[in-house]
């Protein structure tokens, strides 16, 4: 089965070698990753997909918590939630298919976003059904080139607050200030 | 801030100081309360040994040189084991760290907290593959606690603060901090007051209540208990509550080999240790027990045999502080998590008195199945390793200064050390489980003899396993004759792969009979008194002299080549299907002292 797992870490160079690092070595079969900021300055927000079983996943869980960058870690696979990604698909083009693949591509509420004589850039964004869909459906023209982003998540309703904030220094190494001189130093009272 | 020694939270304010980097690591390691460090220089750490010398001239610190880094890591390990502090070791970049790596991985297996420091090319090298380069964060990553490169020197003291506080707090471990050399010259700006924010850190897990009350209420109903006990015991330093706990309710006791002396090994509940070379009679309490109450373990396959057969009648009570190994390896009934030092103390006043008699007649039972093939009841005509460690528990139990400590290396002499050594004590026994590193026992028993001057420190190795670290012989001499004393297991073999190659592999011996010099010519040439021993009733004098002679002592027991660990259950097996100890061919009764089971 497949999970959803979001993890909240330090915005550091080395933190996602230590993430895939740790999922390597322990033989964590991992579907997908994706890492970006989230809204929280000085942490990044990964979203896996991992492919496993309850024990491992909760594994998976455990191991990443212990990780001293990784601040939270959630698994939002039993909860409603949106999950997207993002494709584009180089696919073959002539005189003949043109106006088909816009046809099909305008049924899945794609994009195209370049065109040359003999190919076209398709980009889709939708959920990892509908991209796999209109994929396999691009497929009969030839794909020449494509780049699948696998998907990102968010969990439905209201927003439970939690532990995703960072500390003071990583806010200022965030917003390029100096780290140093800030915040950190004024805990001691001087 | 530190949970267990109850450290203030908030340090007194201080002003911040100039000064270079290089000074920073031991001004911070003075307030750590780090007395000795071991290493080796190289150029990449040399502002940081340049730093040192107005310490070590102040006696606020002392360096130990060490000839290979490996050793540095088992020397602060050793030092860890035997003090529950922090060790510390400190290499060059490069070759340097990477030769630290083994030790490191040794110490993190079993969760030792060691700082290592390691000295990096500067700055603007980084990533070029430049001399002495090499990427230590990644090396070392995987068999680490947490890591830093430290790239900006006013980052340096948060950095050193840090690195101590994950290295103790929670489950223990390996912390390495490599600092560019650029970054040890810089001056910067030193004060150590700051409050440590570490959001992704959660070294103490908040404990459930309902979950010990739920634990006391299976163990009330339990008819055959069994507690099976690791090394969080010692970690958390609960040997004694651990005992109370098992007498109230009169439960016998298992341990894994890190766990060996949680509670004393002469003690009637005490089983002695479990798994592949644990006695039958252990193995059969685990495999019959109706609840079993893993307390500080993590069912390591050496405890466990082939999990889908073990412990298949007991429901499992797991008291652990790391929650990542509740659920690994065997998924328990009632899970416990959180530090030792809250749950068993919760547990206690939940337990009600209970006896055990049927459970623990059947038990002296298998016990007494198990003592009639034991080796040590018969006369031995020939100098065979178990005769050896039990001579050495003679000679060494009631020394003067303390329980003696105990540093194994790793193959057949530490399975024998275990079965044939009484532990009466927490922390007698140092020696790598995890890893299972050879080559541990000396270096280990040297830290561990400087931390406790006053008491008795064995080293016992093989004669492969010695030869891989023997040139920290050097160090006990450079270190004013420290009185660590050594005893070879010399059987001639890798003997413990040698008896795997007996029973898996049809007696093909490849690559296991080792060649070993003259040990007692060696030992002289590094200027340490030695003896030779291959008779039985020669053990107990030797033994006496190495005791008697002030400083260190090696001595040689050239044992019968060819001696096997019993019992075994072979890898993959479950735990209950062993091979067992078969009658010694020569049967004359023993007259000796019997085994204390
Ligand atoms: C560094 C290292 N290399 C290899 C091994 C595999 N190994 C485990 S026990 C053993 C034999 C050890 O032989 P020896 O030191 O003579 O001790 P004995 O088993 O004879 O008591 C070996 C090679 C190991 N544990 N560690």
């Amino acid at each position: 089965m497949k999970y959803t797992l979001i993890a909240w870490m330090r915005d550091k160079p080395g933190v996602l070698s230590r993430v895939a690092g740790m999922m390597r070595r322990r033989n964590f079969n991992i579907d997908s990753l994706q890492v970006g900021h989230s809204e929280a300055p000085g942490i990044s927000r990964m979203t896996f997909v991992v492919d496993g079983n309850d024990r491992m996943v909760d594994q998976v869980i455990q191991q990443l918590r212990k990780l001293v960058d990784v601040t939270q870690v959630e698994n939002i696979s039993e909860q409603p939630i949106v999950a997207r990604e993002m494709a584009m698909v180089r696919v073959a083009t002539n005189a003949d298919t043109r106006a088909e693949i816009v046809q099909i591509v305008n049924i899945y509420r794609g994009e195209i976003v370049d065109v040359a004589l003999d190919s076209m850039i398709v980009q889709i964004v939708g959920s990892e059904d509908r991209v796999a869909s209109l994929v396999d459906l691009l497929d009969n023209f030839g794909i020449l080139e494509m780049v699948r982003t696998g998907p990102v998540a968010m969990a439905r309703g209201r927003l439970e607050r939690s532990r995703r904030r960072g500390t003071a220094v990583w806010r200022a190494q965030a917003d390029g200030r100096d780290a140093v001189s800030t915040e950190r130093f004024k805990t001691g009272g001087v | 801030m530190s949970k267990r020694n109850g450290k203030a939270a908030k340090a007194a304010p201080e002003i911040p100081v100039q000064m270079k980097g290089a000074q920073m690591i031991w001004e911070a390691m003075v307030r750590e309360g780090v007395r000795v460090v071991y290493g080796h220089p190289g150029g990449a750490i040399l502002p940081a040994y340049d730093a040192l010398s107005p310490y070590e001239a102040e006696g606020k610190l002392h360096h130990v040189l060490v000839r290979h880094e490996q050793c540095a890591a088992h020397m602060a390990d050793g030092w860890a084991r035997a003090t529950g502090e922090v060790g510390v070791c400190i290499a060059t970049s490069g070759p340097g760290a990477t030769n630290l790596v083994t030790g490191l991985a040794t110490a993190q297996m079993d969760s030792v907290p060691v700082v290592a420091i390691t000295g990096q090319v500067p700055t603007k090298l980084l990533g070029t593959d430049a001399f002495q380069e090499s990427d230590v964060v990644g090396v070392s990553a995987p068999v680490c606690k947490h890591n830093y490169l430290v790239t900006d020197v006013n980052e340096l003291p948060l950095i050193l603060k840090e690195a101590f506080y994950i290295a103790r707090e929670g489950r223990p471990g390996v912390v390495l901090v490599d600092i560019c050399k650029d970054v040890q010259n810089a001056e910067g700006t030193f004060r150590y007051d700051f409050e440590i924010e570490l959001p992704g850190f959660e070294p103490w897990p908040n404990v459930d209540l309902e979950c010990v009350r739920k634990a006391a209420a299976l163990i009330n109903q339990a008819e055959r208990p069994l507690v099976l006990s690791g090394h969080g015991v010692q970690l958390a330093r609960m040997g004694h509550e651990l005992l109370a706990l098992v007498e109230k309710a009169e439960i016998p006791v298992v341990t894994t080999l890190l766990g060996t002396g949680n509670i004393p090994e002469s003690h009637p509940l005490s089983l002695g240790m479990g798994g592949m070379h644990g006695e039958a009679y252990a193995n059969q309490a685990v495999q019959s027990c109706d609840v079993l109450i893993a307390v500080g373990m993590r069912f390591d396959d050496r405890i466990t045999g082939r999990l889908d057969k073990f412990a298949k009648q007991a429901k499992v009570i797991h008291f652990e502080l790391d929650r990542a190994e509740v659920g690994k390896n065997i998924v328990p009934d009632v899970p416990v998590i959180g530090d030792l030092a809250e749950t068993l103390p919760a547990l206690l006043p939940l337990i009600e008195e209970r006896r055990h008699q049927p459970w623990l007649q059947q038990l002296k039972e298998w016990k007494g199945e198990t003592a009639q093939s034991d080796i040590l009841n018969y006369e031995v005509d020939e100098l065979i390793p178990p005769y050896v460690i039990r001579q050495l528990w003679f000679a060494t139990h009631n020394a003067p200064g303390g329980p003696p400590i105990i540093v194994t290396d790793v193959g057949q002499h530490q399975m024998w050390e275990c079965q044939y050594f009484t532990h009466d004590h927490v922390g007698q026994l140092l020696t790598s489980g995890g890893l299972g590193t050879m080559g541990f026992a000396l270096p280990a028993a040297i830290g561990a003899q400087m931390a406790y001057p006053e008491r008795l420190v064995w080293a016992v190795a093989g004669d492969g396993g010695f030869q891989m670290t023997l040139q920290e012989l050097a160090v006990i001499k450079q270190e004013h004759n420290l009185p660590v004393k050594v005893a070879i297991i010399n059987n001639g073999f890798l003997g413990m792969v040698r008896q795997w190659q007996q029973f898996f592999y049809d007696k093909r011996y490849t690559g296991t009979p080792v060649w070993s010099p003259d040990f007692v010519q060696l030992a002289a040439a590094y200027q340490i008194p030695a003896l030779a021993v291959t008779r039985p009733d020669e053990v107990g004098p030797a033994l006496e002299k190495a005791i008697a002679t002030p400083g260190p002592f090696l001595i040689d027991f050239r044992v019968k080549e060819e001696v096997n660990v019993y019992p075994m259950v072979a890898p993959g097996a479950a735990v209950d299907q062993l091979i067992r100890r078969p009658k010694p061919a020569v049967m004359q009764e023993y007259s000796g002292v019997q085994p204390s089971w």
